[in-house]
C-alpha cells in the first residue's frame, strides 16, 4: 500500500521533528498508553456520594436548560404523558427499540407511533440512555438498535430516561460505562447531550430550538436506594 | 488558501469608522468574554487541566506520525476511510471525488474552518455540486457571500435586520409581508428551510474538534445540532480535518472537552459533543453507510520543531480574540484571513506564507491578553515577535522603518548621542505643540498621528534627565 500524499505528510513530519520513523520500542510504549488510558485532571465535580452525584446531576441538567423529573421505576410513562400534556405536546410518541422502554403505553395516556427511527415530522422523540453525567448534568446516549441517533435529533420535543443507578461522576466514568458496554470500540455514534439545542448567531441573543430538538425533558428513574429522590 | 492581510491597514481604517461593526463587537464583552469569566471561575481545576492540556498536546505532536497511523488504523478497522491531503487543492478534490462516486448533488456542511480554509464551497461550486451551510452563523454568511469575520460566532459582524434582508431575498417561497424583526422569527424560517435540506441532502460534510488514536473517532462539538442532522441523515458523512487535531485516547479528549466550551462560550459544556465512528453497523437503524475522513497537511508538518511550533496546540476556542482590543477595534474581516485575531495572526504566515500574511504580525499591541487566557497556554505574544523578527530578517519591512530602527540602534547604543538626541526632541516637540500641548500633526510619524494626537512631552526634561535630578537630592 504505498500512497505518495500519506508518506509526503508522515515524512514530512518527521523531517521537521528532525528524526526518523520512531523506534520500535518507542512505539510499544506509545501503543501501551493507547491500550490503558489514564485519566489526567478529574475535578471535584466529577467526585461525591452516589446521593450527591444525582442531585448535581439535576442541578447542572437544570442549568443547562432541560427539565427533570424524579420518579418512581412504575411511573415513567405517566410522567412523560402529564410533561406532555403540561407542554401543550402531542401524546403520540415515537420511542426507541430499547426493551427498558416497553411498557410505557401501559397506562392509556400515550400513542406509540413507531418503534426505532423516527420519521422527519414526528413531534416527540423518547430514548434511554447509557448514563447520566453529574459533572455537567449531561446525557450519554450511544447509538444501536435500541437507540437510533436521530432520535436524539428530530424531534421537536426530546424525552430522555435515565436511571438513577446510571448516573455517574464525570467523563471518566462516562468512558468506563462505554467500555464495558462496547469492548470492541464505540458505536457509530455517541452523544454527548446537555440542554436542548440553541444558538447564539443573531447578534449574540441566546435561543433555544436551534435545529436540534427545541425542549429536553429527562424523566430520572429513581432506582438507587443510595441515592433517594429528597 | 487565499489571503489578503496586506491590506490589513486599509481595512482596519474602515473598519474603526463602522458604526455598525462596533456596536455588534461590543456584545463580545458581556457575551463572550464575561460568560468565559464565571465558567473559568467556577472550576478550581482550570489552571491544572490548561498544564495538562499543554502536555498532553505537546507529547502527541511530539509522535504525531504514531498517532496519525494509529488513527488511520482505527478508522479502517471500524469501516471508514482515511485520505491524505498534502494541500488544499488534494483536499477539495478528494472531497469532490467521493461526491461524485455517489451521484451527489446536494451537500450539506457543519460548521468546518478547515472547509473556509481550503475554499471547499467554492471548489464544489465550481464543479456542479451545491454546499449549503447549515449552522446558522455559517448560513448568514453564505447568503451573504462573505467570509466569516470569527471563527466560532461567523456571522457576529451581521445586524439582525441584514439577516432578514438576506432572508427575504433567498427564501421567496415564503409571504414578502412576513413579520421578520425578532431574532425568534429569523431562527424559526432558517430552521424550516434548512431541515428540508438535511432530509435530502446525498452528502453530509462535518469538520471535526478532535480526532481519537485510541478509537478512530472524529469528535464535533457544537450547539445547535446541525452538525449532528448533517452527519446522521445523507448516507455520506464525509469528515474535512488536519493532522493536528489528533489526541490519543478518550480520556486525553476529556482535558480538551472540559477546557473548550468554557473558553468559547462559557458553557460547562457544549449541547452535543458527538464521537463519530465508521459508517453505521449492519444492525444500526440510522446513521451513514459511508464514513471518510480527509486529513489536511496545509504547512502544518513545517510547523513542527519551529518557534511556532505551539500553536499546533490550539483548540480553536477563540478566547484569544475575544480578548485581543485590536479584534475588539476592527472586527474579524480587516485580517484578510479566515482565521483572524491573535491566533489567526500566528497561524495565517505558517499555513499561507509571511509575505502574503505581511501586517499581520504587527496587529497586535503584544498586550498579552491572549496568552493568558489560551486554555492550550500558546504563547501567542511570542511567537508573533517571532514573526515579527522573521519580516526584519527577511527585509519585509519597508526600508523607512528599516532605517529608523538603525537609527535608533545606533544611537541606542551610544548613551550620551542618545540623551542628547532626545533632550533636543523633546524641547522641539514642546515648541512645536505651542499652548495646545498636543500634536496633530508630526512629520514622518503621519501614519501615527492620522488617528490620534501625540502629547507634547511634559516640561522638565527627558525621563533621564530628571531621574538625574532626583538622584541628587
Ligand atoms: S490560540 Fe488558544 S485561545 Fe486562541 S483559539 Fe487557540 S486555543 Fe483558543
Amino acid at each position: 500500500m504505498t500512497d505518495p500524499a500519506r508518506d509526503s505528510i508522515l515524512n514530512g513530519i518527521r523531517a521537521a521533528l528532525r528524526r526518523g520513523p520512531l523506534p520500535a520500542e518507542t512505539r510499544a510504549a506509545l501503543d501501551r498508553g493507547l491500550a490503558a488510558p489514564a485519566p489526567a485532571v478529574v475535578p471535584a465535580i466529577a467526585r461525591g456520594s452516589r446521593a450527591a452525584l444525582v442531585a448535581r446531576f439535576v442541578v447542572n441538567a437544570e442549568a443547562a436548560a432541560a427539565t427533570v423529573a424524579r420518579v418512581a421505576p412504575a411511573a415513567v410513562g405517566p410522567a412523560v404523558a402529564a410533561y406532555l400534556r403540561d407542554h401543550n405536546q402531542p401524546t403520540r410518541v415515537a420511542v426507541a427499540a430499547d426493551a427498558r422502554l416497553d411498557g410505557l403505553a401501559d397506562s392509556g395516556l400515550l400513542t406509540v407511533e413507531r418503534r426505532g427511527t423516527p420519521a422527519g415530522d414526528d413531534a416527540v422523540g423518547v430514548g434511554h440512555a447509557l448514563a447520566g453525567l453529574a459533572e455537567t448534568g449531561t446525557l450519554l446516549m450511544a447509538s444501536g438498535p435500541d437507540s437510533p441517533s436521530t432520535l436524539n435529533m428530530l424531534p421537536d420535543t426530546h424525552i430522555v430516561v435515565v436511571r438513577a443507578r446510571d448516573v455517574v461522576g464525570g467523563l471518566e466514568d462516562g468512558w468506563a460505562r462505554l467500555r464495558t458496554a462496547h469492548p470492541d470500540g464505540p458505536p457509530r455514534t455517541v452523544h454527548f447531550i446537555t440542554g436542548p439545542s440553541r444558538t447564539g448567531d443573531i447578534e449574540q441573543t441566546l435561543q433555544l430550538g436551534a435545529h436540534g430538538p427545541r425542549r429536553l425533558h429527562i424523566v430520572l428513574v429513581d432506582d438507587d436506594p443510595d441515592a433517594p429522590a429528597a | 488558501m487565499h489571503v489578503t492581510s496586506r491590506q490589513f491597514k486599509d481595512n482596519a481604517r474602515g473598519a474603526v469608522a463602522d458604526a455598525n461593526l462596533r456596536q455588534s463587537l461590543a456584545t463580545m464583552k458581556t457575551g463572550f468574554r464575561a460568560k468565559r469569566g464565571v465558567a473559568v471561575a467556577a472550576l478550581p481545576e482550570f489552571e491544572a487541566l490548561r498544564e495538562a492540556g499543554k502536555a498532553m498536546k505537546d507529547h502527541t505532536l511530539a509522535h504525531l506520525d504514531h498517532y496519525l497511523e494509529r488513527f488511520e488504523e482505527k478508522v479502517t478497522a471500524s469501516g471508514g476511510h482515511v485520505h491524505w491531503a498534502p494541500d488544499a487543492d488534494a483536499a477539495c478534490r478528494t472531497v469532490l471525488d467521493i461526491c461524485r462516486r455517489h451521484n451527489a448533488r446536494l451537500v450539506t456542511k457543519g460548521k468546518s474552518m478547515v472547509a473556509e480554509e481550503i475554499e471547499l464551497n467554492a471548489f464544489l461550486q465550481k464543479n456542479g455540486i451545491e454546499p449549503v451551510e447549515t449552522d446558522l452563523g455559517e448560513y448568514i454568511i453564505q447568503l451573504r457571500h462573505e467570509l466569516p469575520s470569527h471563527i466560532i460566532a461567523p456571522a457576529i459582524h451581521v445586524r439582525k435586520d441584514q439577516v432578514a434582508d438576506s432572508f427575504r431575498d433567498t427564501h421567496t417561497q415564503f409571504p414578502a409581508d412576513r413579520p421578520l424583526e425578532e431574532p425568534r422569527d429569523l431562527l424559526d424560517e432558517a430552521r424550516t428551510v434548512l431541515r428540508d435540506r438535511f432530509l435530502t441532502a446525498d452528502v453530509g460534510i462535518t469538520g471535526a474538534n478532535m480526532l481519537i488514536a485510541e478509537t478512530g473517532s472524529t469528535v464535533i462539538v457544537t450547539n445547535e445540532g446541525n452538525g449532528d442532522l448533517t452527519q446522521l441523515l445523507p448516507r455520506v458523512h464525509i469528515v474535512v480535518t488536519s493532522i493536528d487535531k489528533v489526541v490519543p485516547t478518550l480520556e486525553d479528549s476529556s482535558i480538551v472537552l472540559r477546557l473548550l466550551a468554557r473558553s468559547a462560550t462559557g458553557q460547562p459544556m457544549s449541547t452535543y459533543t458527538t464521537f463519530s465512528t465508521g459508517p453505521r453497523r449492519p444492525e444500526d437503524p440510522d446513521g451513514p453507510e459511508h464514513f471518510h475522513v480527509v486529513l489536511l497537511d496545509n504547512g502544518r508538518s513545517r510547523m513542527l520543531g519551529t518557534q511556532v511550533q505551539d500553536v499546533l496546540r490550539c483548540i480553536r476556542c477563540a478566547a484569544c480574540i475575544n480578548h485581543c482590543p485590536i479584534y475588539g477595534a476592527v472586527g474579524g474581516h480587516a485580517y484578510g484571513s479566515v482565521y483572524p485575531g491573535p491566533i489567526g495572526s500566528v497561524l495565517t504566515p505558517g499555513l499561507a506564507s509571511l509575505e502574503e500574511a505581511a501586517n499581520l504580525p504587527n496587529a497586535s499591541t503584544l498586550c498579552g491578553r491572549c496568552e493568558a487566557v489560551c486554555p492550550m497556554k500558546i504563547p501567542l505574544p511570542r511567537m508573533l515577535r517571532h514573526w515579527r523578527e522573521e519580516e526584519f530578517a527577511r527585509h519585509l519591512v519597508p526600508a523607512r522603518a528599516r532605517w529608523g530602527l538603525r537609527l535608533w540602534a545606533f544611537t541606542a547604543r551610544r548613551p550620551a548621542l542618545y540623551r542628547f538626541g532626545t533632550g533636543l526632541a523633546a524641547r522641539a516637540l514642546r515648541l512645536l505643540g505651542g499652548r495646545r500641548g498636543r500634536l496633530a500633526r508630526l512629520p514622518l510619524a503621519g501614519g501615527w498621528t492620522r488617528v490620534r494626537d501625540l502629547p507634547v512631552p511634559e516640561p522638565g526634561g527627558t525621563f533621564m534627565a530628571r531621574y538625574k535630578r532626583r538622584e541628587t537630592h
